[in-house]
């Protein structure tokens, strides 16, 4: 840890501090719709974190890792809103949602976290597609989830009378609601970064590492498998359950079309082709790959009126086939992701040789 | 009983389908490895082409049969020549990258796939030109149409062909060599390249043909129907022993039967609590199961864990 201590690496750290404390207010500048676009990547930030100790690190593949997003922003959901009647403060909600998605996670790994490689893959996409039908379904003959139509009026993110939702007035400056988020997804994502790399080096993250190049081998030197890798879907699932929370109270709406096997595959491709298993790699995936999308439905439709002068295609369709070239042609050309480890580049170098 | 009859029967029809399209995953999986996940969107692009060329020559006045052969063979090439098209740019090139990368490509593809045709067919359903003539037959109290018969007989065959060819023919003994060891069927002389061709292009034929039934059964098609579709014959593939060209078809067959069946009884079985809204749950539960007491699937090998 000496090396962060030198000068310069410590001018780094404040220079990006002072970017991402700066950042809400330049967005802003551009309209509140820029910043909420911030706190959804910040929030996919998370999320990917998340799903990097579970693929990343313990190499175990999870398509059904929102889910435990789900789970947490429905547990939001039904305990801080008028569809119940119940309005929890946000200490209580919040671990009941990560206690949750994680127990979902137990629930899900314990008897298939035996299975190996893509057999794994389906079925965690199975139980991701379970949950979503339930959550569509479950509005009769008792209302729970509310079915198709979701739960509105969620209450926002509170601490006392400090609501994060709506205009404040702070040191001076008024500031947003999507600001006011935006600051808590980065103290939040700040959080799992942390986490994430105090893991990675620890007795735990070295011992995943070891099942995900080799899992026999690990057994053989006395690793318990079995806990091990159930340790790092009950972590992912709980990172999944936080963010769906905040997710449920950011939008104040929830309903089961957010939590589509879509979503999980974007968060896995955020994973992957930033780099799997490198923190700033995964980091700059989910940033990439949850702005591009916005980028293009502001820059399709006008660049089509430039060059044709009217709209030929829709743009909605042609902004998703750029985003899905733009998926096919980083891999193509980048295989270990943007911004891999060195140690997995210099692995994949020798490997082409 | 006629009910159970029935369901049989409409599981039989829906699982005839899954098999089909779960060729295609198990063909490419079995010899790379690889899940593609762009199949499902290939079956769909072969029922809008079905739609399009069979539609339009009978607006023209074609005999309805002579134009449902044209809508099929279009479909068909079209979706041939697609996976061939896939393999190339985005699954040959990686052949040698990290495991997950081919796996986002084809996500990437499956993407480009589904918003290329919603640009050419538009956002709305369409409805599949009457190729068949409507007959209904009556069996022991149940009901079934003249599309139901031919769906269960041209999927036998095809399937009946589709093992004579990888047993019997030289590219099929090409394909299986390259399945069990790519490096030494390479040695002996397989071209590895053509081989992986050659199953992207007969699964996309597969796939092309249920596209066509499922939009004769249905009788409308989208732009999002291969999605889920996929996802079914994936698990059928799974279910079946994934790289197993007789559990794919099995597994096809079982999940539609198991479907039908859930589907049917499920309000009975729960007292009215869960409605057949759940049938697409019964799928993933059943797959789920199976893989907790055999972790490859029903028919698939027991590979040993290699160290």
């Amino acid at each position: 840890m000496s090396k962060w201590l030198n000068p310069r690496s410590a001018f780094g750290i404040a220079l990006i501090a002072v970017a991402l404390l700066g950042l809400p207010f330049v967005a802003a500048m551009g309209g509140q719709a820029w910043v909420r676009i911030l706190d959804f990547a910040i929030l996919y930030v998370f999320l990917a974190l998340g799903l990097n100790i579970v693929v990343g690190f313990a190499g175990l593949l999870d398509l059904g890792y929102i889910a435990f997003y789900a789970v947490g922003a429905y547990t939001w959901a039904l305990l801080a809103s008028p569809h119940f009647g119940l309005h929890l403060p946000i200490w209580v909600i919040l671990p009941i949602g990560a206690g949750l998605a994680c127990f979902a996670g137990v629930l899900l790994g314990s008897p298939t976290l035996k299975l190996r490689g893509d057999y794994l893959a389906i079925v965690t996409l199975g139980f991701g597609e379970i949950v979503r039908i339930f959550m569509n379904n479950l509005n009769a003959p008792v209302n729970i989830t509310n079915g198709p139509q979701g739960i509105t009026l969620i209450d926002p993110v509170a601490f006392g009378d400090f609501r994060f939702s709506g205009t404040s007035q702070l040191f001076g400056l008024s500031v947003s609601g999507p600001i006011k988020y935006y600051y808590l997804l980065v103290a939040l994502a700040i959080l799992v970064i942390v986490i994430n790399l105090r893991l990675q080096h620890s007795r735990i993250g070295r011992a995943w590492q070891a099942i995900r190049e080799d899992e026999i081998a690990a057994k053989a030197v006395g690793i318990n498998t079995r806990n091990i890798k159930l340790l790092a879907f009950a972590m992912g699932a709980s990172f999944g359950g936080i963010a769906g929370g905040v997710f449920a109270a950011m939008q104040g709406f929830v309903s089961p079309e957010s939590f589509s096997l879509m979503e999980s595959i974007m968060i896995l491709a955020m994973v992957v082709l930033g780099g799997m298993g490198h923190i700033p790699g995964v980091i700059l995936g989910a940033v990439l790959l949850s702005i591009l999308p916005e980028v293009l439905r502001y820059g399709v439709g006008p660049a089509q009126m430039a060059l044709f002068g009217k709209m030929l295609v829709d743009p909605e369709s042609l902004r998703m086939l750029v985003f899905g070239l733009a998926l096919v042609l980083v891999m193509r050309f980048k295989p270990a992701g943007l911004w891999p480890s060195p140690e997995r580049k210099r692995e994949l170098q020798e490997a082409g040789q | 009983m006629d009910i159970f009859l029935q369901q049989i029967i409409n599981g039989l029809v829906q699982g005839s389908i899954y098999a089909l399209v779960a060729l295609g995953y198990t063909m490419v999986y079995g010899i790379m490895g690889l899940i593609n996940f762009a199949h499902g969107e290939v079956v769909m692009i072969g029922t809008l082409v079905t739609i399009t060329v069979a539609g339009s020559l009978i607006k023209a006045g074609m005999p309805v049969a002579l134009a449902g052969l044209a809508g099929v063979s279009a479909s068909v090439l079209v979706c041939m020549a697609l996976g061939w098209g896939l393999e190339r740019i985005a699954y040959r090139p990686l052949r040698n990258a990290p495991r997950l990368t081919p796996l986002i490509t084809a996500i990437g593809m499956s993407i480009v796939l589904q918003n290329l045709a919603m640009m050419i067919w538009g956002r709305n359903y369409l409805t599949f030109p009457p190729l068949l003539p409507k007959m209904d037959f009556e069996f022991a109290g149940a009901n079934f149409t003249a599309i139901q018969v031919i769906i269960v007989l041209v999927s036998a065959a095809t399937m009946g062909g589709l093992l004579l060819l990888v047993y019997r023919t030289k590219l099929g003994m090409a394909m299986r060599a390259t399945a069990q060891n790519p490096a030494v069927a390479s040695l002996m002389g397989v071209n590895i390249n053509r081989v992986i061709a050659a199953a992207f292009v007969i699964g996309s034929a597969l796939g092309a043909l249920a596209g066509v039934m499922v939009g004769g059964y249905y009788e409308i098609a989208h732009y999002q129907m291969g999605f889920m579709l996929g996802l079914k014959a994936f698990t059928a593939a799974v279910l079946g022993g994934i790289g197993n060209l007789g559990g794919a078809m099995l597994g096809g067959i079982l999940l539609g039967i198991i479907e039908a069946l859930g589907a049917g009884y499920i309000g009975d079985l729960t007292g009215g609590f869960l409605g057949s809204h759940y049938q697409d749950i019964f799928a993933f539960i059943v797959l789920i199961v199976v893989l907790m007491f055999k972790p490859s699937g029903l028919f698939g090998e027991k590979t040993g864990d290699r160290a």
